[in-house]
């Protein structure tokens, strides 16, 4: 009996096991072919809150659509729709 | 050659209705005198810029759809230039998805447009559900 036990790892705390949720890229999951740059509340999910274009290791977002991303990004940008620079955006 | 293309301007705020209306015709019989053919136009009305532009916080925007041959545009823009009530104007070329999810943004809006009756009676179905959360 004293064998058996001695053989099992015990732990003070539950070992916690990240479970990470696969990133997936939200246009080709909805078939999304074109991004808008007038919608600038959409544009707002990829932008940080100084008005940065979030990185895509964060967004997810692969590579086609985050160039297309950044591109409306900069019309919007171009057109007042989003600032260049700011604070608290959201 | 004729391609689609989409043309946002920002007139000044200081401009009148009437004003502003005429700016506007100005660039559609532009667009039609240059053998183009309009397809959409919306008035965003005043909008808040997002950063001052020449010390202007606020903006007309209007957006037009446009079928033109590409040498147009760059007189277009030139005209655009020229106009001191222009602040600033962006001119994209419609790829064939950009056309596509433009003309479903229309239908969306003509919907939208349709709907005012029918949204009232959505309302009041709702708003029971709401008083239950609370």
């Amino acid at each position: 009996m004293a064998a058996v036990e001695n053989n099992e790892i015990r732990y003070l705390n539950p070992p916690t096991v990240e479970v990470r949720k696969k990133k997936y890229c939200r246009f080709k999951k909805a078939g999304i072919k074109y991004i808008d740059y007038k919608d600038a509340e959409f544009l707002k999910k990829f932008l940080n809150e100084q008005g940065k274009i979030l990185p895509r290791r964060i967004t997810g977002t692969s590579l086609k659509f985050q160039r297309k991303v950044a591109q409306a990004v900069k019309r919007a940008r171009s057109l007042a729709l989003l600032p260049y620079v700011t604070d608290l955006l959201k | 050659m004729i391609k689609q293309y989409e043309t946002v301007f920002i007139a000044t705020p200081v401009l009148s209705d009437v004003q502003m209306k005429e700016a506007v015709a100005k660039y559609t019989k532009l667009i039609t005198d240059a053998g183009g053919e309009i397809v959409y136009e919306e008035d965003w009305g005043l909008k808040q810029l997002a950063y001052p532009i020449q010390h202007k916080t606020s903006g007309f925007y209007y957006l037009i759809e446009f079928k033109a041959s590409p040498e147009f545009v760059a007189s277009l823009e030139v005209q655009y230039k020229r106009d001191e009530r222009i602040l600033r104007f962006l001119t994209v070329a419609l790829d064939k998805d950009a056309v596509a999810y433009a003309q479903k943004r229309r239908e969306n809006k003509n919907k939208k447009a349709a709907e005012p009756q029918a949204q009232p009676q959505a309302e009041v179905e709702v708003e029971p559900e709401n008083n239950q959360e609370d």
